[in-house]
């Protein structure tokens, strides 16, 4: 398939180069249109959000109040911070002005005067590559005041994060921006009533708002008829774990997984067979090895086999592959991010990573599988943000697809007299 | 505190932000960019320039884990050990530099060289293993180039 978010061609990050290749053209034509039919094509594509929650943009879109004496602001979520997932920073780094392209669109569309790119703080790297980017488009009169001789005018802001991955949870991530903890907030009121400052506010992932400019170019037909037809366009696959070529792969939504690991990935070192997979980044449900036959990466698909899209970042796991080290691992990361406001989460958190630690050290109790159930489902949808439920679902699903790795690290003696009074 | 290079920088963001509170996370960046770590003192500066309680400050760097209220060695070696770069080997990463720093997690060396610490996901999944020293990355890390990158870093 033709790449259309990170094509093959060499030095894009420049504008002169990006221009050559008919860069800042869907800008041009978006300021043609009437806002609304703008806000109509992103709808009519099918566009929906890459940042894991897989929400339509363009009806985003259109929470956004019409007539209101306030500022209106848009955010580009890019905090990145999902285990697994590593595609943003591709964008920043390889085709910044498609971003920068699709966020005035994006601006022109709801009538933004101030957008907040915010960027997790690790990647101080990539923050610098697209403030570069960002300033040459002020340059050329892309961004700024009067916009190609128009009357439209908007900022681009970088904003840098400082090591939170509730930040990238979008509440939190205006309240970061706003200068404070990166606590998320009770809704509703959702953001696009009472988001930024109390102003409405859209946030937007950074792969989404890149998006924007194609369906202006080509049309949301054209867009829509990419992948699959309920989530259409081109995805970014982050793929990592125990492949031979790990990496992100632009591909149209809805390939299969197995074609993902064997065809772009190259398939699994030394041959081995593929005991596990983690579709969308360490929060979504963990899939057997069995299971991925017919498992595609798009939200439909993904939802049938019992898991989700997530931010597409898939994660590898090989026969050898000891889960319960993973499912420790992936349970030590939420414990650490929490931010602590809500109590299950806060709390819960860490009660799972420590009895999970029970078992890898090979001193799991018998009641404590069931046990990891119950705080992983008093977790979930009893916390304010998703942060819970992400804490929560690995190991619900770890449980319920391997309990057999579970019971093998149970030691204690209360366990044994189990096991024999069920023989 | 501040350089006056940041203090007019800091004038230049004030327009896109409409209260001073919103630049207590870029002002921490610069504070930390030109001292190294966020002292109490740098604290209740950036409470005084922004208008901010000094309380508010101290619940923001102790918020984010990049905001550094004790100095770190010269180098800060930052080693992600989350899920992907645990399956390619960020655990021997992290054991080599261990041997070869004499230095454990958490640890600055005695003559303030290093600072070893364990990452989360630093967004470096399909390049794993990975080390981070500062905003640098290096990435498909093996026993042999982690070795280079140390000495060469020993030289500086």
């Amino acid at each position: 398939m033709e790449k259309h978010i990170l094509p093959d061609i060499a030095a894009l990050h420049k504008i002169d180069i990006y221009e050559t290749h008919g860069g800042y053209g869907a800008l041009r034509q978006a300021l043609g249109m009437k806002p609304e039919e703008i806000i109509d094509e992103v709808k009519k594509s099918g566009l929906r959000g890459r940042g894991g929650a897989c929400f339509p943009a363009g009806l985003k879109w259109s929470f956004m109040p019409k007539q209101t004496s306030k500022p209106k602001y848009l955010c580009v979520n890019g905090d990145e911070s999902e285990p697994g997932t590593f595609k943003d920073r591709q964008i920043f780094e390889f085709n910044p002005h498609l971003l920068i392209e699709g966020t005035l669109i994006a601006a022109y569309a709801m009538g933004v005067k101030t957008t907040y790119i915010y960027i997790r703080g690790e990647y101080g790297k990539w923050i610098k590559m697209l403030e570069k980017a960002i300033e040459s488009a002020y340059a050329k009169g892309y961004v700024g005041q009067g916009i190609l001789g128009t009357t439209f005018s908007t900022d681009l802001i970088v904003h840098r994060g400082a090591g939170a991955y509730i930040c990238g949870e979008e509440s939190s991530l205006m309240n970061s921006i706003e200068g404070q903890r990166g606590y998320p907030r009770i809704r509703p009121p959702f953001p696009a009533q009472f988001g930024l400052w109390g102003c409405p506010t859209t946030i937007n992932n950074v792969e989404t708002i890149s998006n924007v400019p194609l369906i202006i170019k080509n049309g949301w037909e054209w867009y829509s008829k990419i992948g699959a037809p309920k989530h259409p366009g081109p995805i970014l696959v982050g793929v990592s774990g125990n492949v031979n070529k790990p990496g992100v792969y632009e591909m149209p939504t809805g390939v299969p997984l197995l074609e993902i690991i064997y065809k772009y990935a190259g398939g699994v070192p030394g041959d081995k067979g593929v005991k596990a997979v983690i579709p969308g980044g360490s929060s979504t449900m963990i899939l057997r090895g069995d299971q991925l036959e017919g498992a595609c990466m798009d939200a439909d698909s993904l939802k049938a086999a019992g898991s989700s899209v997530g931010t597409a970042g898939l994660i590898v796991m090989d026969e050898d592959t000891d889960l319960i080290k993973v499912i420790t691992r992936v349970s030590k990361f939420y414990y650490h991010e929490s931010c602590g406001q809500c109590t299950p989460c806060r709390e819960g958190t860490g009660w799972l990573w420590k009895i999970l630690k029970r078992f890898e050290q090979g001193e799991g109790r018998a009641d404590d599988i069931d046990l990891l159930m119950d705080i992983a489902n008093n977790i979930e949808g009893n916390t304010i943000c998703a942060l819970g439920d992400a804490a929560a679902w690995p190991v619900q699903s770890m449980i319920r697809r391997f309990r057999d790795e579970f019971e093998k690290r149970v030691t204690s003696p209360e366990a044994e007299g189990a096991q024999e009074v069920a023989a | 505190m501040l350089s006056e290079k940041n203090l007019a920088k800091l004038e230049e963001l004030k327009k896109y932000y409409p209260t001073t509170q919103a630049l207590v996370l870029p002002v921490l960046w610069m504070i930390q960019e030109e001292h190294r770590y966020i002292s109490e003192d740098a604290m209740k500066y950036v409470g005084e320039l922004l208008q901010v309680p000094y309380s508010h400050v101290l619940g923001v760097v102790t918020f984010y884990t990049m905001y550094r209220t004790k100095p770190v060695g010269k180098h800060h070696l930052e080693v992600c050990t989350n899920v992907s770069c645990m399956l390619r080997g960020s655990g021997k990463i992290v054991e080599q530099l261990q041997k070869r720093l004499g230095i454990g997690i958490g640890e600055t060396s005695k003559d303030k060289k290093w600072t070893l610490s364990e990452a989360e996901c630093m967004g470096s999944c399909g390049t794993a293993p990975m080390l981070a020293v500062g905003d640098e990355y290096y990435e498909n890390l093996t026993p042999e180039k982690l070795d280079k990158i140390i000495s060469d870093l020993e030289r500086q």
